[in-house]
């Protein structure tokens, strides 16, 4: 518990009057950083011995009830020496669906942040090789959206037919 | 003369037809392509290692270049990208060849109902045999190439005669709910977004 | 040419036009599954590898948003099929965690049995066709005819030898029956000897050491910084385990040691797998000693746990509560939050972050694979290595591509 509180005031003094949000559930901490200072928040807590990003990913809140916000995109950290867990949260909306990347922090999020591109349409700026990751790149839309239906948009049937007589 | 030959040669002569020792041939030694894609590659590996040995059925003779096969063993589930790579395989390979379908996603995409599976690898390719199961046992896989051993025996392939009149692909008629959203919105119209139910 | 100098941008074009690209997959045999690379290549050493992923994307994130969290289990069994019930277990720790719910000691210690056996599956194939790859094709038999038992004893236990699907939310499908105890030790009594063959076979031959030892190698900083979990960053000399750091199931009560290695190359990864599998066999054995009586299932509200099969037919109470758990309306309301829940699968940290709308499915589950972030190591591993490394270096991180992709 005593090592949470550092890890809260280490970055609650790099982000001074930044409005954190901290909450917990079972034991879990979470944090709310607004998204323009997610670059900084998240150096501070590499800084703060947070040495390994476990992962990133998003969630498309159109349908959650009572939510304002369209993605939230969270990063899960993990201290590989003391053993601590910190969820990190931030917000984004439709127009400006744009995040500074991760990589110069801990270079392992390159392919998380293609993935999140890839089935959320979120664009993480300064990333050295930004493109789709799983889907072709002749793919549109955004799978993961909540406005996309579970069985696509036909996508799956639209190739060619090999027949007995042609091949 | 016909005694004479038999009392010279004995039984080291059989008369038969050309066709019916080049399937014979043909069905006695598969040369199977194993496409594994997911978890069915895993039982096709259990089907060729020490305890179901697909070596006593005369295919075991594991080939990664589709060159050199006949038998396409195409065990997992197909996805968008990758569909257009087991066209080419299938294009890639000699004839005579075969397909085998393993398992409930290749046959028909099996639990995976979503925007990215392909519902059944018969849409696109012509398939001989099918294996139902997810994924099937080895006996299962041992069964079904006995099974095309057997088709292929019957057919024949001196003249490739098995083969001239298919000009659709094999297995069920396709038409589904995704090509009418294509042509829907082909021809211009509006769609509403449809709304999938979990039971569904 | 120096390896350090390949990034530098002063590099002479004359040099770059040398180069030649390899397509390597995505059908490939030393792939396991479906998977490409894109290598760039200075004679045969490996200078530059862009890994294209994708070729066994399905949507499993999308499926979970329609199913409930037991139907889901389904899905994720075949997430990483060389260990199915891990990532049973994996999901169900999350779920559980995310409900509340407290296990029973047995079915604790029986999905702690099945963890293990499962780790010793995963590492059996993992290290078989590690060898295979390099052209020693018995070790591989060898690594079957133990796994062809871990089926049995799943088929045992489920009546499915493959994709168990055996687990359920606060309990499991079925309690084991003491003929399935008598599986598991006799497999205790047989694993042994076999492992001492595939081991004796595989771990001084000149041919395998000299092609994995120094190959592939990743640092204990890219390890930590690049996501690397389990035996991967544990050959790196990263000394974590979840089973130890953060125990779920029933691993506090059981002595076991945490295997590292230091070199980081392939060698070291498969000595970690290896000794792994004796410390697996270790805890089945305390397990085993010492297992519970008592149900499977956890009783507490009522709403959680489906009833036994003799309560539902003859008792109209257990009709009542099984139609509650199963009538989709009707079941347990889950809390509105979010839940990360981890697990050290044989692979890695495998974890679920589930956001949860109140709704007995997950509004958004997303699974944490590890394999994704080892493979995406393996540009930095595979710099400078020969072109046959390739293989050695894609055989020891153990990608699966259902779990890369999902």
């Amino acid at each position: 518990m005593s090592e949470t509180k550092s890890l809260k005031e280490s970055l609650e003094s790099k982000l001074t009057g930044i409005p954190l949000s901290w909450s917990e559930f079972r034991s879990q901490q979470r944090v709310t950083v607004p998204a323009s200072n997610i670059a900084v928040a998240l150096k501070a807590l590499r800084d703060a011995g947070m040495d390994q990003l476990i992962d990133i990913t998003a969630v498309d809140m159109l349908e959650y009830p009572g939510a304002t916000d369209r993605f939230e995109v969270v990063y899960l950290l993990l201290n590989t020496n003391s053993g601590e867990r910190l969820t990190v949260k931030t917000h984004v909306n439709e127009p400006e669906l744009k995040l500074p990347s991760a990589c110069p922090i801990w270079f392992g999020a390159d392919w998380l942040e293609r993935e999140v591109y890839d089935m959320f349409g979120i664009v993480f700026d300064g990333h050295p090789n930004f493109k789709r990751l799983l889907l072709p790149d002749a793919f549109e839309s955004f799978p993961l959206r909540k406005d996309y239906p579970v069985k696509g948009r036909g996508e799956r049937h639209n190739f060619p037919i090999i027949t007995r007589a042609e091949s | 003369m016909a005694t004479q030959i038999n009392k010279q040669l004995g039984d080291n002569v059989f008369l038969t037809t050309i066709d019916a020792a080049a399937s014979w041939a043909r069905a006695n030694s598969l040369w199977p392509m194993p496409f594994a894609t997911a978890c069915c590659g895993i039982e096709l590996m259990s089907t060729a290692a020490s305890k179901h040995d697909l070596s006593r059925f005369g295919s075991e003779v594991m080939r990664f270049t589709p060159r050199q096969c006949d038998l396409m063993i195409v065990a997992g589930r197909v996805v968008m990208k990758m569909i257009p790579v087991l066209q080419r395989i299938w294009l890639q390979m000699p004839e005579p060849k075969w397909c085998i379908s393993m398992g409930a996603c290749a046959c028909s995409g099996g639990v995976f109902d979503t925007y990215a599976v392909v519902q059944g690898i018969d849409r696109f390719l012509p398939v001989d045999i099918y294996i139902p199961g997810c994924p099937p046992r080895p006996e299962q896989l041992i069964k079904s190439i006995m099974e095309l051993q057997d088709k292929i025996k019957k057919t024949g392939t001196y003249n490739a005669r098995e083969f001239q009149f298919r000009i659709l692909p094999d297995g069920p008629k396709r038409f589904d709910e995704d090509e009418l959203v294509r042509i829907r919105e082909r021809n211009g119209f509006k769609l509403e977004e449809p709304k999938y139910d979990p039971i569904h | 040419m120096p390896l350090e100098l390949i990034d530098s941008p002063d590099l002479d074009a004359g040099y770059r036009e040398g180069l030649w690209t390899l397509n390597f997959g995505p059908q490939h045999p030393a792939t396991h599954t479906t998977l490409r690379l894109v290598l760039q290549l200075d004679g045969e050493m490996v200078i530059g590898a862009e890994p294209d992923i994708g070729f066994l994307h399905s949507g499993f994130e999308k499926l979970a948003e329609v199913l409930d969290y037991n139907q889901y289990v389904t899905i994720v069994d075949r997430m990483n099929y060389i260990s199915p019930m891990a990532n049973e277990i994996a999901w169900h720790h999350a779920v559980e965690g995310l409900l509340g719910i407290e296990l029973t000691p047995r079915c604790k210690y029986i999905r702690t049995i099945f963890a293990e056996l499962m780790r010793i599956h995963d590492h059996l194939l993992c290290t078989g066709t590690c060898v295979l790859d390099l052209g020693g094709a018995t070790a591989f038999m060898y690594a079957f005819n133990e796994r062809e038992k871990i089926y049995e004893i799943c088929e045992r236990a489920s009546g499915q030898r493959f994709h168990t699907g055996y687990t359920r939310v606060g309990g499991l499908l079925y309690d084991v029956t003491d003929d399935w105890i008598k599986m598991v030790r006799d497999f205790c009594k047989t694993f042994p000897p076999a492992y001492r063959d595939f081991a004796g076979l595989v771990m001084k031959n000149r041919i395998f050491v000299e092609r994995t030892k120094g190959v592939g190698v990743l640092t204990k900083e890219d390890a930590i910084a690049g996501g690397a979990t389990g035996p991967v960053a544990r050959a790196s000399g990263v000394e974590r385990d979840l089973r130890r750091d953060e125990p779920y199931l029933a691993y506090n009560d059981f002595d076991f040691d945490v295997c590292c290695a230091q070199g980081g190359d392939c060698y070291a990864r498969f000595q970690v797998r290896m000794m792994e599998m004796l410390e697996s066999l270790k805890i089945i054995e305390q397990a085993l000693d010492n297992l519970p009586s008592g149900p499977v299932f956890t009783s507490g509200t009522g709403k959680e746990g489906i009833p036994d099969k003799t309560e539902v037919y003859r008792s109209i109470e257990g009709l009542i509560h099984h139609f509650e758990n199963i009538m989709p309306n009707r079941q347990m309301p889950s809390p509105k939050e979010s839940y990360y829940g981890a697990t050290e699968s044989p692979n890695g940290e495998l974890g679920y972050y589930i956001v949860s709308d109140g709704d007995f499915k997950a509004y958004r589950a997303r699974t944490r694979p590890p394999s994704l972030l080892h493979f995406s190591l393996f540009s930095r591993m595979i710099k400078g290595c020969m072109l046959s490394d390739v293989a050695a270096v894609l055989g020891s991180i153990n990608i699966i591509a259902a779990e890369l992709d999902r």
